[in-house]
């Protein structure tokens, strides 16, 4: 805080390139810099080990070219795997490690970059620290502008440290250079694209929301485009369809590194960069400092019956995420759903992609495979909702607003149990809705309804226990540790997403996987239902929950 | 002996390595308007989210409304409202929602109340709470307290961001609310506030009360300025008792006297045949001061008066 406010004023007077709209940027990065001189380091070293830990991986997994191709004739025909995980292009290990790994780096590369630019933009709007900061000898586009030069040098470090470990691996230096400059790529054109939405929204959250919801798309549109593509001639790798082209995303994976090596994708991303860059900055001049491109309207003179109570207000709050996050996951299952169809047809085609979904249950069947495989995912993301919906009781805190509320005669627990009935419930109804879309959408496509119907459901709900427990975490880390539980939580989160992603491929020993709670849930349909993995973690989430309360009752509001 | 609504004595808070009150004392009688002053950083705010319970004391005794702010948080909220220095209100929520949220959390409003404190007040309850400015947001906290019909009310600095005109409605509210009964803590760095309201006062420096009495109480301890023009020479006027910031140019002077020589230096003066005098009475404004520049210069803080009783 203390930095926020006085460094700025410190910086005026040098700032003297007056009259210039750019005027004070270098001294706004470095303030940026400063506040961000742990968060922005550890997302770096993160993705470098997640670089490291995959590489290392499919060297093991995949050694000589005989298992290679083997892997290579079994995913490139795959509607599936084309549409989780990438496109493939070749049979080098570095190849490989692209069609496994890219996509997903992509999204944390994304939320890093997203997150960084709205932090230092419309955040900074929001509390008012802009205000102070504009008022000194700061160009209209200084902020902006220092917000994306922060973001694109920790793309640009992410990408340096991704050369690094591959060159390191011995991987051949011109695919490991581009594989390097296509993340820093992806990473650049989401700082751009968040530079709309932090003009546009009408709030940081909201900035943050659309510019995750084009992270989302962006990932989705490639996976259509992956799906719908086709099998080269050689067998081992596959020709996009166009949706691909459409998401930044899908760019870093055409760029085929270590396979086509076109370099010429860069070119993309540079006018991706300047396109919305642009946009942006002709937004910001036909905006006020603080509000969004929208009027913001009147609104009802008193409280609704339903508003004037904590639980009442904790929905009215977490109402715009949970009807956000309902749409994504909708969608998502939705369109997976649609395509489960092909699962079946193609069954019959490969036995190694059988073999290879075999890990993952007991099941012969490939389709409950298929349903478990996507219902895993799809309950990462709720519980990243989770995470999300209990955090904003540390949001609540720290702004001061719970201050007011908690001065009246409303009792601290029952302020936690407001919100954390709110997630639990949209959790639920999220996973449902999930769970419904995609037996919807399968049904549609395949006339299979019956019993294959109330496996997406069952196979969605059974992750409920899961998704508490992560929430609940986040709930004790905000009564034990409120200064660390944003940390905490999203770290759960990310390992919870790494574990469930990278967890088989990096062969982990199960121990390191049981840490996640979505190891525990019984991969409903292709195995029984188990209930007492579903009841322990169903006690650990009532016990952290607990925890919170407890420790929040106990302690200072604002600590 | 008057019922207690406040009663603070030897209170400690300290974070981390910072100690913000230092063995505070405070008491406020029920039915009193009691002034806590304090320049910024004095502890003002913590005291009093201590007495909500919002922060926890590391020692000593606490006791409001007849319970403890920590224990009996709940219960004693239903009894008391507050107005924060720095109020936050959520974005989306319109000022109204607000006041009605806040109000009936606390137990229930007095609808007809607060209808007329929004028309006084000059609020749009309609517009949302992230276009208001601190002023407004500041008016949806007022309103929304004192339209709950309660026994104590903790202000803490609640005028900082209203203009003149909503100060002056906001003290009648503060004069009906005590017509009726009700006990006002109202934290303040405005000394005319103070003045206006406050029966009693507090000060506060550094965590530690300075002065705590009658606002006459208080007014005794500080200095009269005075004006003169005599016809005789006024040499020799800085050699007398009790008088600071003396300053003499032949037949006029100015300078500040203590209560105590006021006497002594009028018969001094008549001796000298006055023209003309002007005597400002004493302001809390200069107590209030003297502890200010007490921080500056340690060479006062030896003179200051400890103790008022």
């Amino acid at each position: 805080m203390t930095t926020g406010t006085r460094s700025p004023r410190r910086t005026a007077p040098s700032a003297t390139a007056g009259g210039s709209e750019l005027a004070g940027t270098p001294r706004l990065l470095r303030l940026a810099a400063r506040r961000d001189r742990f968060l922005l380091p550890i997302w770096v070293v993160a993705l470098g080990l997640v670089v490291l830990a995959s590489v290392a991986s499919i060297a093991g997994l995949y050694g000589t070219e005989a298992e290679r191709v083997q892997y290579a004739v079994a995913v490139a025909p795959s509607v599936i795997a084309r549409a989780f995980e990438g496109p493939i292009f070749g049979t080098s290990l570095g190849a490989i490690l692209m069609t496994e790994t890219f996509g997903m780096l992509s999204v944390l590369v994304g939320i890093m970059s997203v997150q960084a630019v709205v932090r230092h933009t419309r955040l900074e709007e929001e509390t008012g620290r802009a205000e102070l900061v504009g008022a000194a000898v700061v160009g209209r586009h200084a902020p902006l502008t220092a917000a994306l030069l922060l973001a694109f040098g920790a793309s640009l470090a992410v990408g340096a440290v991704t050369v690094v470990v591959l060159l390191a691996y011995g991987l051949p230096a011109g695919g490991a250079l581009l594989a390097g400059l296509l993340l820093m790529g992806v990473g650049w054109g989401f700082a751009g694209v968040a530079a709309i939405p932090a003009q546009v929204a009408g709030s940081a959250r909201g900035a943050n929301g659309l510019a995750g919801a084009a992270i989302g798309l962006a990932y989705f549109l490639r996976a259509v485009g992956d799906a719908l593509g086709e099998v080269a001639p050689s067998g081992v790798a596959v020709t996009s369809a166009w949706p691909s082209w459409l998401s930044p995303i899908g760019w870093g994976q055409q760029g085929q590194a270590f396979a086509g090596d076109r370099w010429w994708v860069l070119g993309l991303f540079a006018a991706a960069v300047v396109t919305t860059v642009a946009l942006a900055f002709t937004l910001t001049r036909h905006r006020d400092v603080g509000s969004g491109m929208r009027p913001v309207g009147a609104g009802p003179a008193s409280a609704s019956a339903a508003l004037r109570s904590p639980l009442g207000l904790a929905w009215r709050l977490q109402r715009g995420s949970v009807l956000g996050w309902s749409a994504g996951l909708v969608l998502a299952a939705g369109a997976f759903g649609a395509i489960g169809e092909e699962v079946d047809a193609f069954l019959e085609t490969s036995e190694e992609l059988v073999d290879l979904f075999a890990q993952l249950g007991d099941s012969e069947e490939l389709v409950d495979l298929f349903i478990v495989f996507l219902m895993a995912l799809l309950a990462v993301a709720v519980g990243a909702f989770a995470v999300q919906g209990v955090l904003r009781l540390r949001g609540e805190e720290v702004s001061g607003r719970a201050e007011p509320l908690l001065a009246t005669a409303v009792a601290r627990p029952r302020w936690i149990a407001s919100h954390l009935t709110v997630v639990a419930l949209a959790s639920l109804g999220m996973l449902l809705a999930a769970g419904l879309a995609g037996g919807t959408a399968y049904g549609l496509a395949t006339g299979e309804w019956g019993s294959r119907f109330g496996d997406w459901v069952v196979a969605a709900v059974v992750a409920l226990p899961a998704v508490l427990a992560l929430g609940a975490l986040a709930a004790a880390a905000v009564g034990l540790l409120p200064r660390r539980s944003v940390a905490i939580g999203w770290g759960a989160v990310g390992v919870s997403l790494v574990l469930g992603q990278l967890g088989a491929l990096l062969d982990l020993p199960q121990w390191v996987l049981n840490v996640s709670p979505f190891t525990h849930v019984p991969a409903v349909p292709s195995e029984e239902l188990r209930w007492l993995p579903l009841l322990v973690l169903l006690a650990a989430a009532a016990g952290l929950s607990a925890a919170g309360l407890v420790a929040f009752r106990r302690r200072d509001l604002r600590a | 002996m008057t019922a207690s609504a406040i009663h603070v004595a030897g209170l400690t808070k300290a974070f981390g390595p910072v100690t913000a009150l230092d063995r505070f004392d405070l008491d406020v009688t029920v039915g009193e308007v009691h002034g806590f002053l304090g320049p910024n950083g004095a502890g003002k705010s913590t005291t009093i989210r201590v007495l909500l319970g919002l922060l926890r004391r590391d020692r000593g005794e606490v006791v409001v409304l007849g319970g403890d702010p920590w224990d009996d948080a709940v219960a004693l909220h239903r009894r008391l409202a507050y107005v924060p220095g720095e109020v936050h209100l959520w974005p989306n929520l319109t000022g109204g929602e607000a006041i009605d949220l806040l109000g009936e959390l606390r137990g229930g409003l007095d609808q007809r109340r607060r209808a007329e404190l929004v028309e006084r007040f000059g609020l749009d309850p309609t517009r949302r709470c992230s276009t208001y400015s601190k002023g407004n947001r500041q008016k949806v906290a007022i309103i929304s307290a004192f339209a709950s019909r309660v026994e104590l009310y903790l202000l803490d600095e609640p005028t900082s961001g209203l203009d003149p005109l909503m100060d002056t409605v906001f003290q009648a509210c503060v004069r009906e609310v005590t017509a009726e009964g009700g006990t006002v803590l109202l934290s303040s760095h405005v000394l005319a506030e103070v003045e206006a309201l406050g029966d009693r006062v507090t000060i506060i420096r550094d965590g530690r009360t300075v002065e705590s009495g009658t606002l006459a109480e208080l007014r005794h301890l500080t200095r009269t300025s005075i004006a003169v023009e005599t016809l005789r020479p006024l040499d020799g006027l800085a050699d007398l008792a009790g008088l600071h910031d003396v300053a003499v140019d032949g037949v006029h002077a100015r300078f500040e006297v203590e209560p105590e020589a006021l006497g002594a230096v009028q018969r001094w003066l008549a001796d000298r045949e006055v023209v003309a005098l002007t005597s400002s009475p004493p302001t809390l404004q200069q107590l209030f001061l003297r502890h200010y520049g007490e921080r500056l210069t340690d060479a006062e803080v030896a003179d200051a008066p400890e103790d008022v009783s």
